[in-house]
């Protein structure tokens, strides 16, 4: 993977950390991260998807923008806290920036481990983590034009519970 | 850097500024700007490290200064 939009994390063994800027296959990834990890009794994993709504308040896009220098990197350091914090096989983070349309996948965690209790706790907790703390900002587009999304309390609870 | 919103607000995604202290900075820029730039909620990173405040920054040349609105989550 060495595409200029897609950098994978140095260092990390267990985890795995992109940034993409164009669409993936979450079917696909989890497929080649199963097939990575046969060791791992249980893989948790977690995909985000653009809603698709009907109605006059529909998105008909989402951007994501992101920051170089840090959201890449803020990313692989909630990757190796997550893996640091349950014991885990691998640990898969995928995220999108730039346009997507209604069905385009966002982000992608998946957490494989030997027992399911981790797996599942480490994919809550990083998929908590990228919706709160991550450097992005979102902005969506409907038939009234483009707004930017403010933070919603409900992340902040979220984060709360760890 | 301007990120977010303030990318909007600023009209770019970028200026070049010269070095100097932070204040210098900002004074030289739209004065709405500034003030949108200076909210309560707006994160300061040089080069890709978070500040406390912008207290004593003084910019060298090459240095990359982003101003970081609330994140609004994946």
């Amino acid at each position: 993977m060495n595409s200029p939009s897609c950098r994978q994390s140095a260092g990390a063994e267990v985890a795995e950390v992109r940034l993409l800027g164009e669409s993936f296959s979450a079917a696909e990834e989890l497929a080649a991260f199963t097939a990575a990890h046969p060791e791992a009794g249980g893989i948790v994993s977690f995909l985000g998807q653009v809603r698709a709504e009907g109605g006059p308040g529909a998105v008909e896009a989402l951007e994501l923008k992101h920051y170089a220098a840090m959201t890449l990197p803020g990313m692989e350091a909630l990757a190796a806290g997550t893996s640091a914090r349950w014991s885990l096989d691998g640990l898969l983070i995928i995220h999108r920036h730039g346009l997507m349309y209604p069905g385009d996948p966002i982000v992608l965690v998946a957490a494989a481990a030997r027992h399911r209790r981790d797996a599942f706790a480490a994919a809550d907790f990083a998929m908590d983590h990228l919706k709160s703390q991550s450097w992005f900002w979102k902005r969506e587009k409907t038939a009234a034009g483009w707004r930017w999304i403010e933070p919603r309390a409900d992340d902040h609870r979220d984060l709360a519970r760890w | 850097m301007f990120l977010g919103r303030l990318e909007d607000i600023a009209g770019m995604g970028e200026l070049a500024v010269n070095p100097g202290p932070l204040e210098h900075v900002l004074a030289a820029l739209d004065p709405a700007l500034a003030v949108e730039l200076l909210g309560e909620r707006v994160r300061m990173a040089l080069n890709g490290a978070l500040l406390g405040d912008g207290g004593g920054v003084v910019l060298t040349e090459g240095d990359e200064l982003a101003f970081l609105p609330p994140v609004s989550g994946g």
